[in-house]
């Protein structure tokens, strides 16, 4: 490379980081303050761009018009973030941790068949910003002028939000709620007036940078998904609630994407952030400017005891699944192996993230590592189909133990995201390995052995093979060794000071959660016949925690109905109506509203309720 | 007494309406159909139209072996997995005759090798992969759209024709942009052995880093550029490439560019020049496309997109596939798909027995502007079965069964 | 060397701030030893040097003899140290006996067990334990609904779990009233002097270290300045200048 092309790709990765900036500083200040991981983050930036591409076709292509639609769309934008928090979230702040993600995700669900119902499924390519349509050329090299605008307007938003938080009451109240969450009340502020107003200013933050991106961007409905990750990439990078680490970690990773494109090395794009992200919490546990967090998990409520089941419950279950495939049609029985694989899925997530209190955003790469490593055992090694099944497990389990070693050296939304970016390098190798796996295609022509071909003698095995798991896991639970992990939950310090290694025990927690993750993905791989990547895919690991939060992340059976009912409405929904999206997303959000402990939380509130009556 | 006669009434009644039954209450012939309608929307929600249509017509001729045909769709969100369980549904639930449909490769795949294990005939109607025909062929499975071997060989002439030396090649980074690159390379290295690749640039699907990656290419000073873009990366890409210049003086060819999915959103800024693959829905004249074109827009108030096309005439297939066959068996079905003549709006198609891979052309032309429209010009129509390796190298690649 | 616990030339510095400059004290079998000082005198530092979480720059802290610096928290409580916090840490989501079972089970290292029952084994021993802190009629109650004085008699209980030579206790009955101060302190007097167990804490309120230490040391930006007996200190002059100069 020549230093003009550095240069210039030194300029294509600040432009690029500056809206990346904007929709993670909206994200960090959200979480600062409400510790709401705002999954819909990205759904606001991109009703941004689509508002803003609306609002200047109506006031036209002049400077006025493009200027002002940009402003407006960010507001209306932010108005959108008042709604979210008014009509949704202020309801279930005293849910548990991460149940609030629950409720983004199925607000993400309905913002996108909102906005395929209003602007169609075409792409819709904007105007260029009226007088800035041109380009300068700097060593013979011509650079768009809009670029240079948008490097110069995320350190600009970076002043006003600094001089914000520093320099007035309300920026007072914000950083005091982000070092400790307790003390606003304490303070007698009117906490959802503060909750409400980050929220509106977190909003318009993505709805201006989505805005901006008007003239490079096509407003589409894949935005959303393809801006959420990378703005969590950049909060955790940069350290969560630090928007100047926001804005260091976008330059980061938006130069080093530049440059990955300018030396030849384009392929990497697809998961740099990932690595970086993955070394920069390796190295530092809080990001590049981020403080340690006050409190792991929220303060405050302890989460109740776990019971274990009695022992009518598990067998009379048997016998109810037992029956099922003589009562009903064959398709009963193919959604019922989903439902087990996503059952094991799910539980084994839960097995970390509730007892152990270690939350995971990638879960899927177990889930995923397990079916490919089935599958490539029985198509690559040619092992008998129903040893590539019994061996995936250990496979998954061995990565698990790679990954979890990191892991655990970190706590709260900093180890989520580290399991996220070993996921998502899982998932790149898995997508680029055409050797391996398939590459992008993924591998066809898994079939089970020849008696286990029929669907209902699969059913048996799927139950049989998921059940144990689940039973391990359970059983798992009320074991000293079970006890160590809610210990080492509930009390770090306390854990340690009566002798418990908390990291060790997290460790092995991870690396059996890992190898039963693994086993759900091969019954699971065996039973399509075919897997690609999206087994390891971002969508499947948020799958998992749609599941245990549905059902209950505080009970045991909770993760098991939450994929039931999950699998089922699903598939249910999806033949009924063309925004089987929407339909999704509205019945999460009946179901957050009504059970804010999940479904099995819920049931088990009123069942003591009626007890008492 | 009384009860005893009315039951006897009740079952002359029923033994008589099942011996008519042939005739007119029978119910349809259900085709089980799997698509990514809610990832893939742009070009789904066309091709959905276009089948509603096909679905119509045929209906109103009559239906095939005198029964109606009705299409049951599923939307499979993209995922194999997803696809292979809605499969599951359509045949076990729905008894749907046989399956059509996908979007994506991997999807498309999957389904193939469903149906391949299910014994079950699969149209598939848009998956571009070569290998579910060649590499990955199965003896149930049929695709409808030309494929991205086909497009590229199809573009291959006009490069050769430029004498260009120095190529940058840009490519979605997944296997049809890898496939598409790949079969590029190889057939213009056979026509110009002087050609040479100085650039690739493999940006991930939809997040296009367009300004980086135009600058990369620039740097690499190509006299030519092959790209299989679409969509919104390619709309950044034509922006970005653009504004700084990178078109200035050289070639370039986009596979998909002219498709009216991904050529009309680019509006007055659509690339003049461009070598591409699409479909001048405007333009072309012939009788059967006219019948179809008055139709669609009769039906729909909107212009038909090349989704549109490829829906209608998976369905058309699937209807001459019954009507040959003529008995919904499997085995009868799959005998009738090969050799199989389907008259589309793109002229007569032939799914080949060789590989069950259909002759269906497509446009190629440049793209020009008109009236603040993208539009293809001095296009001409080329006919699939000229884009298609020897026979030879095909029984090559295709495994045995 | 009678000493259980012998601290000699303790030394740690913040940035260019010494915490704690040459520490030196012993504390005995069955014997009671307070470390008190004004707010920022040290105190903390000095305690978790003790206990493992922080590394002195320099100096000697012995256990029964053996050098027990660069241990880890874990390491130091199996050579029988048990602790107590400023802010009660115990497993809420545990019942009390669970809590005190969750000791046991690590000192009879019966944790890594994977599919025993928790909570079948050490129910006697448990119980025993409760019994001695009064809590056993509590036993079955999940920790997180506890009253702040009973969550510091668990602590308690969880402390004397290993059969400790010595127990360091953070402020042991800060956020209680008086009444349960005075209480806790002297069941914990009791305790240790029946088991030998030594016992070195740091308290604010001077009814509760005059009352039950045995003996006294007083820090002050980092400096031991006095130590002796209650009565020593008490007449101290440079105690009294520093609590007196400290008095608002």
């Amino acid at each position: 490379m020549s230093f003009a092309s550095i240069l210039i790709q030194l300029l294509n990765g600040l432009a690029a980081a500056s809206s990346l900036f904007l929709v993670s500083a909206g994200l960090s200040l959200i979480f600062g303050v409400t510790r709401i991981v705002n999954f819909a983050h990205g759904s606001l930036y991109m009703l941004g761009l689509y508002i803003a591409y609306s609002l200047i076709e109506m006031l036209g292509r002049t400077p006025l018009g493009f200027w002002g639609g940009v402003v407006l769309a960010a507001l209306a934008v932010g108005l959108v973030g008042i709604v979210i928090e008014t009509a949704v979230l202020r309801r279930i702040y005293r849910a548990p941790e991460l149940f609030q993600l629950l409720a983004t995700f199925a607000i993400v669900l309905v913002i996108k068949d909102a906005a395929l119902f209003a602007w169609g499924p075409e792409d819709l390519v904007g105007p260029r910003a009226p007088g800035l349509g041109g380009a300068v050329e700097i060593l013979g090299k011509r650079i768009p002028v809009y670029d240079l605008l948008l490097i110069a307007i995320g350190p600009l938003v970076l002043a006003i939000m600094h001089l914000l938080l520093r320099r007035t009451r309300w920026g007072a109240l914000v950083r005091a709620a982000t070092q400790d969450r307790e003390m606003v009340g304490a303070l007698g502020v009117d906490q959802a007036k503060l909750f409400t107003s980050v929220f509106f200013v977190g909003a318009v933050l993505a709805g201006l940078g989505g805005a901006l991106q008007i003239p490079r961007e096509p407003a589409n409905l894949d935005l959303d998904l393809s801006v959420i990750a990378d703005a969590f990439v950049v909060t955790v990078v940069g350290g969560l609630g630090s928007l100047g680490g926001a804005l260091l970690a976008a330059v980061l990773i938006g130069v080093a994407k530049a440059f990955c494109i300018g030396l030849g090395f384009s392929k990497l794009t697809l998961v740099a952030e990932f690595v970086i992200m993955g070394v920069v919490l390796v190295a530092r546990p809080y990001g590049l400017l981020g403080k340690p967090q006050a409190v792991a998990r929220t303060a405050g409520e302890a989460p109740p005891p776990l019971s274990p089941p009695r022992w009518q419950f598990p067998v009379g279950w048997i016998a109810v699944l037992a029956v099922i495939p003589l009562l009903t049609d064959q398709y009963v029985s193919v959604v019922l192996i989903d439902i087990a694989c996503f059952a094991l899925f799910a539980v084994s997530l839960h097995f970390i993230m509730g007892p152990a209190g270690m939350v995971s955003f990638g879960h899927a790469a177990y889930f995923g590592l397990g079916a490919y490593a089935g599958a490539v055992l029985f198509k690559k090694a040619g092992l008998p189909m129903e040893a590539a099944l019994l061996l995936a497990p250990f496979c998954a389990g061995l990565f698990a133990v790679v990954y979890g070693w990191f892991c655990v050296r970190l706590s709260g939304v900093y180890l989520a995201m580290l399991t996220l970016a070993f996921a998502q390098i899982s998932w790149s190798i898995v997508f680029q390995w055409d050797a391996l796996t398939g590459g992008s295609n993924g591998m066809v022509g898994i079939w089970p052995a020849a008696w286990l071909a029929d669907k209902g003698v699969y059913y048996y095995v799927a139950l049989g093979l998921c059940g144990a798991g689940i039973a391990v896991l359970w059983r798992v639970l009320f074991s000293p060794f079970g006890y160590v992990l809610r210990a080492g939950r509930d009390s770090p310090l306390r854990a340690e000071a009566i002798g418990i290694d908390v990291r060790g025990f997290q460790w092995a927690a991870f690396v059996l959660a890992g190898t039963c993750a693994g086993l759900a993905g091969a019954v699971f791989a065996f039973s399509k016949g075919s897997i690609s990547p999206s087994v390891v895919s971002i969508g499947q690991s948020t799958d998992g925690l749609v599941m245990v939060l549905l059902g209950g992340v505080d009970t045991l059976v909770g993760p098991v109905v939450g994929a039931a009912v999950f699998t089922w409405l699903r598939d249910a929904l999806a033949r009924e109506t063309d925004f089987w999206r929407a339909g999704l997303g509205l019945v999460i959000l009946l179901i957050v509203l009504l059970f804010p402990q999940g479904l099995v939380g819920g049931l088990k509130a009123l069942y003591a309720r009626w007890r008492a009556a | 007494m009384l009860t005893r006669n009315r039951l006897l009434a009740g079952a002359a009644a029923l033994a008589a309406l099942s011996a008519i039954a042939p005739v007119s209450a029978q119910e349809p012939i259900k085709i089980g159909e799997l698509n990514s309608y809610k990832v893939f929307s742009a070009f789904l929600d066309p091709y959905k139209k276009g089948m509603e249509l096909a679905v119509e017509e045929v209906n109103a001729a009559g239906g095939v072996l005198g029964r109606k045909i009705e299409v049951v769709s599923r939307d499979d969100n993209g995922n194999p997995a997803d696809a292979v369980r809605a499969g599951e549904e359509l045949l076990t639930r729905e008894k749907v005759a046989f399956l059509i449909g996908t979007f994506p490769s991997n999807v498309g795949l999957a389904v193939a090798d469903f149906a391949k294990q299910k014994k079950t005939l699969f149209i598939a109607a848009e998956p571009l992969t070569d290998k579910i025909v060649w590499d990955a062929g199965n003896a149930y499975t049929f695709r409808l759209r030309t494929s991205t071997y086909m497009q590229t060989a199809m573009l291959i002439p006009d490069a050769a024709k430029l004498k260009k030396k120095r190529w940058a090649i840009v490519y979605p980074n997944y296997e049809y942009g890898q496939s598409a690159t790949a079969a590029f390379k190889k057939l213009l290295k056979e026509k110009q052995p002087d050609v040479e690749f100085v650039a690739e640039q493999a940006p991930p699907l939809g997040k296009i880093d367009a300004g980086a990656v135009a600058q990369a290419l620039a740097d690499a000073k190509p006299d030519a550029i092959f790209s299989s873009l679409f969509g919104p990366d390619l709309a950044k890409f034509v922006r970005e490439g653009s504004q700084r210049g990178l078109f200035k003086g050289v070639e370039v060819f986009d596979l998909l560019g002219g498709e009216p999915e991904y050529l009309d959103p680019l509006k007055d800024e659509a690339p003049v020049g461009w070598y591409v693959t699409g479909y001048p829905w405007y333009d072309i004249k012939t009788a059967e496309h006219k019948k179809f074109l008055d139709a669609y827009q009769a039906k729909f108030k909107d212009y038909p997109r090349l989704g549109s096309i490829v829906g209608y005439s998976t369905v058309l297939t699937a209807a001459a596939a019954i009507k040959k066959a003529g008995a919904l068996d499997q085995e009868k079905l799959v005998a009738a798909m090969k050799g199989l003549q389907v008259g589309t709006p793109f002229g007569p198609v032939t799914f080949r027995e060789l590989d069950h891979q259909s002759t269906m052309g497509a446009y190629v032309g440049r793209i020009g502007l008109k009236d603040g429209k993208g539009i293809m010009t001095d296009w001409r129509f080329v006919d699939g079965k000229d884009a298609l390796p020897s026979d030879a190298d095909v029984k090559k690649m295709r495994p045995a069964n | 060397m009678s000493a259980v616990l012998q601290v000699e030339g303790l030394r740690k510095a913040f940035g260019g701030v010494q915490a704690v400059a040459d520490v030196s004290f012993a504390v005995d079998a069955g014997e009671l030893l307070a470390l008190i000082g004004p707010n920022g005198a040290g105190k903390s530092t000095c305690f978790n040097m003790l206990n493992g979480q922080l590394a002195p720059d320099n100096g000697v802290v012995r256990l029964g003899g053996r050098d027990i610096v660069g241990l880890s928290p874990r390491a130091i409580w199996r050579l029988g140290v048990g602790r107590t916090f400023q802010i009660t840490a115990t497993f809420s989501s545990l019942s009390v006996r669970e809590n005190i079972q969750m000791a046991l089970y690590s000192h009879a290292g019966r944790l890594r067990a994977l599919f025993a029952r928790f909570g079948a084994a050490l129910v006697p021993e448990a119980d025993a334990l409760l019994e001695q802190v009064g809590m056993l009629d509590q036993a079955t109650r999940p920790c997180g609904v506890l009253a702040y004085g009973d969550l510091k008699r668990v602590e308690l209980a969880m402390a004397l779990a290993n059969q400790p030579r010595l127990l360091l206790m953070d402020e042991p009955t800060a956020g209680m009233a008086p009444r349960e101060r005075v209480a806790l302190m002297e069941l914990t007097a009791r305790l240790a002097r029946a088991r030998g167990i030594a016992v070195l804490f740091t308290e604010h309120d001077m009814d509760v270290v005059f009352g039950q230490a045995d003996r006294i040391v007083v820090l002050d930006r980092g400096v031991l300045i006095a130590g002796g007996t209650p009565e020593e200190v008490r007449t101290n002059e440079a105690v009294r200048a520093v609590y007196l100069g400290s008095a608002h």
